[in-house]
Order: structure tokens, then sequence, then C-alpha cells
């Protein structure tokens, strides 16, 4: 271990006065909202949308956009925090919650433990069920009151508010529940698997 | 679709990426807002081209910023080389570019990411698309290319706002100079000097069309710049028939939303 260097003539620029339990260790507050992905933003037209909720590689439901539309709706308000640094504040996000869905499939219980979101571009991330149940997360269809623009991932993205935003994977497609956790795309690639931001669970062994 | 997986399960532990000493050896000054910091890492465990860091600075107070940074050196380079645009209100880079000086010190972890990487070992053309300091990570892979002497074809497209603006100028005129397969295409934005020669004005479809690889040669394309740049390029090569898997991004900035 070393000692940490002090950087004489470095001090904080921040105006704002965010209190400390809104904002994790290493992050600073953006009124912008950033785009990080890690190809060409996919143009999905909600035609041609589906979404669908897997066990291993049986069915469990699908659902074409207007179908979609017309399971309950939820409004939820929240911070957002990226591996990347940035936290936004108070972000409202409508979709339907991990507990509608399976209601939706007639699931008293999620079948697994853990899930893959599957992802328009390949992208995937994988999700302890427990981090999804209770309201903790949604497939979320609008941001701030309007259709969500395609380079912050709309028509869906996964919402899972409490873990780095990588988790909630944009351009969702599909959610198979696994018995056993698996990697994702970025869990693969050195990133934290679970990604608690209050932890700085930025990379893999943090 | 194509689906990305790997078959890794997620339980195996890993050593934690710690924070290391940087030392600053020698700061470069690349453009009138540009430096390039030279820094000393002991035990730098090595990158590939294309990975950043993240660096943490200390202020006296005690208070802590943490920002990710491109890796622009090669792997064969002692020296790691980050390059630092100063970004107006940035508390970090302000810093780095203004008050920095040789002989300091602060923390950095690293290297972080393995999606954005290219290697002499990566198959096909290597195509390059830059706007503005996004040109740092694909510097890296062009560095290494250069002193592995790859022959194979190479192409950067790269966007400034006026010829002041451009970064490593000189050292991309010398290699696409020494090396017949290596293609170093300017576009200027903002202000062009008389008869430029580059192309006139933002990197287009037409540009993309004419001055690129056709999709049929599969070229990997990297493409590093302000979130609208990328958004453009990138849409743009999918419209160009490019596979939306061999474009990766890196996405830097406001959102200019």
């Amino acid at each position: 271990m070393h000692e940490t260097p002090i950087s004489r003539g470095f001090r904080s620029r921040r105006q704002e006065q965010t209190p400390k339990d809104r904002v994790p260790p290493g992050q600073y507050v953006t009124t912008d909202f950033p785009v990080l992905s890690a190809g060409p933003t996919p143009q999905i037209k909600v035609e041609n949308w589906n979404f669908a909720l897997q066990l291993g590689a049986s069915l469990l439901g699908k659902w074409n956009w207007a179908e979609f539309e017309a399971l309950p709706q939820t409004t939820i308000k929240t911070d957002i925090h990226c591996v990347t640094k940035w936290s936004k504040l108070d972000t409202t996000w409508q979709g339907v919650t991990f507990d509608d869905l399976l209601k939706a499939v007639g699931k008293a219980e999620p079948p697994a433990g853990y899930i893959m979101a599957h992802c328009d571009g390949g992208y995937t991330t994988n999700v302890p069920v427990a981090d999804l149940i209770g309201g903790k997360g949604m497939i979320a269809t609008r941001y701030e009151g309007l259709p969500i623009a395609p380079a912050h991932g709309g028509p869906a993205r996964l919402l899972v508010p409490h873990l780095y935003f990588w988790k909630s994977a944009k351009w969702i497609r599909r959610i198979r529940f696994m018995e056993r956790d698996q990697r994702g795309f970025w869990e693969s690639l050195g990133y934290h698997n679970y990604g608690d931001p209050w932890k700085e669970q930025r990379y893999d062994g943090d | 679709m194509t689906v990305i997986e790997t078959a890794a399960t997620a339980a195996a532990p890993v050593r934690r990426l710690a924070w290391q000493l940087a030392r600053v050896r020698e700061i470069v000054t690349e453009t009138y807002r540009v430096k390039s910091l030279m820094l000393d890492v002991t035990s730098w465990q090595g990158h590939l081209p294309g990975q950043h860091v993240d660096i943490r600075l200390t202020a006296e107070d005690g208070y802590q910023a943490q920002r990710s940074y491109s890796i622009a050196s090669p792997p064969e380079d002692d020296l790691l080389a980050l390059t630092v645009e100063r970004v107006e209100n940035g508390e970090v880079s302000r810093y780095l570019v203004d008050d920095l000086r040789a002989g300091d010190q602060f923390e950095l972890r690293g290297p972080i990411g393995g999606y954005f990487v290219w290697t002499v070992a990566t198959r096909g053309p290597l195509w390059l698309i830059a706007g503005g300091s996004g040109i740092a990570p694909l510097m890296a892979m062009l560095r290494h290319r250069a002193r592995r002497k790859l022959r194979a074809p190479a192409l950067l497209l790269y966007s400034s706002r006026s010829l002041e603006d451009v970064i490593y100028r000189e050292e991309l005129d010398m290699m696409a100079r020494g090396d017949p397969h290596l293609r170093v295409v300017h576009a200027l934005t903002r202000k062009q000097p008389q008869r430029w020669m580059g192309h006139w004005g933002r990197i287009d479809k037409a540009l993309l069309a004419q001055a690129g690889f056709p999709p049929s040669q599969n070229a990997r394309i990297y493409v590093c710049g302000s979130t609208p740049f990328v958004e453009d390029v990138s849409r743009f090569l999918v419209e160009l028939g490019h596979d939306p898997l061999a474009v990766k991004t890196e996405r830097f900035g406001p959102s200019g939303e």
C-alpha cells in the first residue's frame, strides 16, 4: 500500500449541495444524460418489437408492444449511477414491474434465482432475481413521461436502479431465468458480477 | 439475432484492481487545449490497445474525484500515456491540463475494458474513426500496429475542428508516410486552411462510403468521440451495410440533448 498523494491546488468545483447519502463513493452528479453503449444504437420500431420471458429453453410468456403496454403500469422516481462515475438524481421511469410480469405469466414465485437479460445488439447482463422482485426492477418504456429515446435504450430497457446502470440493459428483448448465475457481457470483461454502487463494486474483485 | 455470451461462471474469485501510484515523468503539449501525461507506473501489469484507466485525485481537504481516461500508449512502451482535453468547467481535466507538473503523483487503476480493444492478432482490415480527443484509444492501436510493423490495411478517419485542433498531427503524418498500408484522412469541421486537401466538414455518409472499406471486407471498425459524433457515424455505418457487431464504439462527454 502507498500513501495517498495530495494533488496541491486541486479542489472541488462542485456547486450543488447534494446530500452525501444520495451519491455513492467515487460518483459525481450530472444533470446531463450521458450515453454509453458498446456498439451502434439499434433503431427498433415498436411494430416489430416483442418481449419474452423464458425458463431455460421454455417460453413462459411473450408480448408484442400493444400487449405489453396493456400490462399494469408503474411509475418510479429514482437515482441512477453509471460505473463511468456519473450519477443522475430524481429520474422518472414508467413501465411494468418484474412482479407484474411474474403475475402475468401466473407465477406466484420466481421459477429460478437468477436471470440473464438479452438485448438487441447482442448485449447481455445477469441479475439475481432477489434484486428484481419486491418492486426493485422493471421493464421501463417511458422516461420523464415520454417514450425512451433509442440512444437511452428505447423502446424498452431493464431498470434496476440500485445497481450500476450497465445492469439496466438497453433494448431488452428477453429475460431468461437461470438456475445458476452466469456472467453477462461486461461481467465477462472485467466488470463486477453484482455491481452495488454503494460498495463501489465497479470491477471484478472490488 | 446474434447473442454475445460466454460460458464463464460467476463464482471465480479474482484479484482486485488495486490503486497504484503514477508519477508524471513528462507532459507533452499536443494542442492549445490537449496535453499528454507520460506516466511512470511502477508495477503496471500491461494493457491492450483501446483500454482505459481510472484516475483518482485527492485534494488537501480530503475531497476525491475519479475519472476514466483512455490509454494512448501502446503496450510496447515503458511509459503510460494519457491524453487529456481541457473541458470547460471540467473539475479534473482542468487540473490535469493546467496545474499538473512533471514529478507530481496521483492514483490510478487499470487496465479496464475488454471490448473496445484491438491487437495485431485481430484479423481483417482495421478501420478507425475518431472525433476530437476520441483519437486517444485509437492512437494506442495505431502505435501498437506501427511498433509491431504489421502490414495489414488500416484506415484512420479523423475529424477535428481545425488544423490546430488535430492531436498527434506530426506523428500521424510520419506514420502514414512510412507505411503504404495505412491511410489517414483528416476532416476539418469549422476552419480549413486554404487549398485544404482533406475532407471539408463533418464525417458524413458519403465520406464513409467513398474512403472506407466496403462491408464485404469485414473490417474491424472502432468509433470514438463525443456522443453525437459516435451516434451519427455508427448509424451511417449500419445504413451502409456494415455488420453492427463489427462496429465497436466508445462515447464520451455530454449527450448533446
